[in-house]
């Protein structure tokens, strides 16, 4: 178990509601650097809100929550723009800039941000390009790509800030069925090279294959814990074995 | 008793027609400046903006137009200004096209998908860099047809002006249709001018939407 | 310091009541017969024969890209000189209605032009004629579909009315000018009028959203 030095991402009693409805009901967890953390469960059971909640695209209502020793403040702006350059997210939607091409998509956060020049910046997206298996698409525009290309640039996109720790919020579910590999082999060379990884997922094989541990949620708060031949294999709660259960067609 | 022609009305008339070409730039033009800065208050969420932009919007889009002409002549009159009738057309009408151009151009931000925001929000881009490099782009696209539809708007508005004395192509026909005597003619010659000026402006915008929805 | 005097305004309240009632009387005319020209016209555009489909489509457009004002001088100062003479309120009316069904026709053949090509299968293969498809099957759906571009747009033409006070219709804008003519109170005068419209505008959306799902086109 990580210690609160060494995590790299700390979340202590995280609350959250929507409304009357609370959707994270006291989360403790601690990823530790080149951790794989694969999070499922039903949908309604909080696990994209907790991701949101990483890198401030929500906000949370009580608890603690800390990335590379710092803690994160929602008021403030600076604090919020150092977060996000040290966590990075991959949407289930994909949400290329349409009007950019390939190559600008890329570039625009580090050039903006961390005020890349030009020329870094190209060499650095035709590089992550190359990584993803996309190298002669760098022109292209997102509306000429299939969807697990799209998701591949999203990917090259995201890791352009050199983030720390990559969230991935289902990023296979809007895919047809023989788009996924290429996205999931990409992401387990993330992994090998020892990328910190938390991924909501529902492609149970490839969180078995890949992950260090899972995370299985239920009702909003950590229903069971472990690696994955723990979860997938000695399942301890009734709610996991029906959750299990269910997802073997 | 002198025999005025067509030709004498249509001459007239499009000598007045300038002005109302001036004071539908004037609007528009001024309108869309103050309509920019009423959004981008709206969307840097400075306390207060939302209700007060709201307010404005619903003030001017929920009283007639003539009842804004009169209130700025009047009312500019009031604070001790020499008000001509160009001035007072020209404030009634840039605060009466920025509230509609405003409310316009916030439905085309609102049509950019969620996603966008948060993707370049997770990027940890600001405000200012979300609103140049990603929102604006889209959001500029989706606006140009409405936005050139309401100069149409803008145009025929003009024409209100000439209630307040102001004289452009209506109060001109007017006043030609009681020198001539011939009013069906110049009446009818008045709406074809304004038909002249605002259809094409109109099969713009519409091509405009058409080749803007149909790219992607 | 500038010194109002919204009492000497107030006071003359019976005029500006009358105004209103004219300005209301003159809407709640023009409104039903307008939106019944715009459903006329929008049938026209997609099931009349060609050279209907042309007339309805020059009246849009010339509606359309003239101001209000133009029609109404037109209506009311134009045809005088071909020996037409209209009273001020039967001008304004007309003006009013020719506008808003140039306008509603758009409105509503939008909203008919958006039915799913599966209802017009179903009712044809259950033998309805293509009245009973327009009036029973496309129509009441598509005019919900439109209903707030329709409640506007009648809004539009309500506030649009003011122009009327123009040609001496006893208007809500007449009764103003003719109460600031008297106590030369103009901005108080205007500012008050103006106020009545907003509040009227209010109303109005909030009754034409109650009347039609109601008796219009169902909830």
């Amino acid at each position: 178990m990580a210690t609160a030095e060494s995590a790299i991402v700390d979340i202590r009693g995280l609350r959250k509601r929507f409304g009357p409805n609370e959707v994270l009901k006291g989360i403790d967890l601690s990823v530790r650097s080149g951790e794989v953390i694969a999070i499922i469960g039903k949908s309604g059971s909080g696990k994209s809100t907790l991701l949101r909640c990483i890198n401030g695209l929500e906000v949370f209502d009580a608890g603690s929550l800390s990335v590379g020793g710092q803690a994160l403040v929602h008021g403030d702006k600076a604090a919020m723009r150092g977060l996000r350059q040290r966590v990075g997210m991959i949407f289930q939607g994909f949400n290329l800039f349409p009007h950019l091409s390939v190559g600008r998509n890329i570039m625009l956060a580090p050039t903006l941000v961390k005020a890349r020049d030009r020329a870094a910046a190209t060499a650095q997206a035709r590089a992550l390009l190359a990584r993803v298996g996309l190298a002669e698409k760098f022109d292209a525009h997102p509306d000429q790509l299939s969807g697990g290309q799209q998701q591949r640039v999203a990917i090259a996109r995201a890791l352009a800030m050199e983030p720390a720790v990559l969230l991935c919020d289902e990023i296979t579910s809007a895919l047809d069925p023989e788009l996924v590999g290429e996205v999931l082999r990409v992401v387990e060379t993330l992994a090998l090279e020892g990328m910190t990884l938390l991924m909501v997922t529902h492609e149970m094989g490839f969180a078995r294959k890949v992950s260090d541990r899972l995370v299985f949620m239920h009702a909003g708060r950590i229903h069971e814990m472990g690696p994955p031949e723990q979860i997938f294999g000695a399942p301890q709660t009734v709610e996991l074995k029906q959750f299990l259960s269910s997802i073997h067609d | 008793m002198v025999e005025f022609s067509l030709w004498d009305i249509v001459r007239n008339l499009l000598l007045a027609g300038r002005w109302t070409v001036v004071l539908s730039l004037i609007a528009f033009s001024g309108g869309a400046v103050v309509a920019a800065a009423l959004l981008l208050a709206r969307l840097a969420r400075l306390p207060g903006a939302d209700t007060v932009v709201g307010l404005y919007v619903q003030l001017f889009q929920g009283t007639p137009l003539l009842m804004q002409l009169f209130l700025a002549y009047f009312g500019l009159a009031l604070f001790g200004m020499n008000v001509s009738a160009w001035v007072a057309a020209s404030v009634a009408l840039t605060l009466y096209t920025s509230a509609f151009l405003t409310e316009i151009w916030r439905g085309c931000v609102n049509a950019v998908p969620r996603g966008q925001w948060e993707a370049s929000a997770a990027l940890a881009m600001n405000l200012g860099e979300q609103l140049r490099h990603v929102i604006a782009p889209q959001a500029l696209r989706v606006a140009v047809a409405p936005t050139v539809g309401f100069l149409v708007q803008v145009v025929k508005a003009t024409a209100l002006a000439s209630v307040i004395g102001f004289v452009e192509l209506t109060k001109a026909g007017t006043m030609i249709s009681n020198a001539t005597f011939r009013p069906f003619a110049v009446y009818a010659c008045l709406a074809l001018m304004y038909f002249g000026l605002c259809y094409p402006i109109s099969a713009w915008s519409r091509s405009l939407e058409r080749k803007l929805s149909g790219h992607r | 310091m500038i010194a109002f005097d919204f009492p000497a305004v107030l006071a003359e309240w019976p005029l500006l009541a009358r105004g209103l009632g004219a300005t209301v009387a003159l809407t709640a005319v023009s409104a039903p017969i307008g939106v019944g020209v715009g459903v006329a016209c929008a049938w026209a555009r997609l099931h009349g024969p060609r050279g209907l489909r042309t007339a309805v489509g020059i009246y849009v457009e010339l509606i359309r890209n003239t101001p209000f004002i133009v029609q109404l001088f037109f209506l009311f100062f134009g045809l005088p000189g071909l020996g037409v003479k209209l009273a001020p309120e039967v001008a304004s009316l007309l003006a009013m209605t020719v506008n808003l069904g140039a306008y509603a026709a758009e409105i509503v053949r939008a909203g008919v032009a958006a039915t799913p090509r599966g209802q017009i299968e179903a009712a044809h293969s259950l033998a309805l004629n293509e009245w009973q498809t327009y009036t029973r099957v496309v129509l009441p759906p598509a005019l919900k579909r439109v209903w707030p571009a329709l409640v506007s747009q009648i809004i539009i033409v309500m506030l649009g009315s003011a122009v009327c006070g123009q040609i001496s219709t006893p208007e809500l804008s007449y009764a103003a000018n003719l109460i600031q003519s008297r106590n030369f109170r103009a901005f108080e005068a205007f500012l008050i009028a103006a106020g009545i419209y907003l509040l009227a505008c209010v109303a109005l959306r909030r009754l034409l959203n109650w009347i039609g799902p109601r008796f219009i086109f169902g909830r």
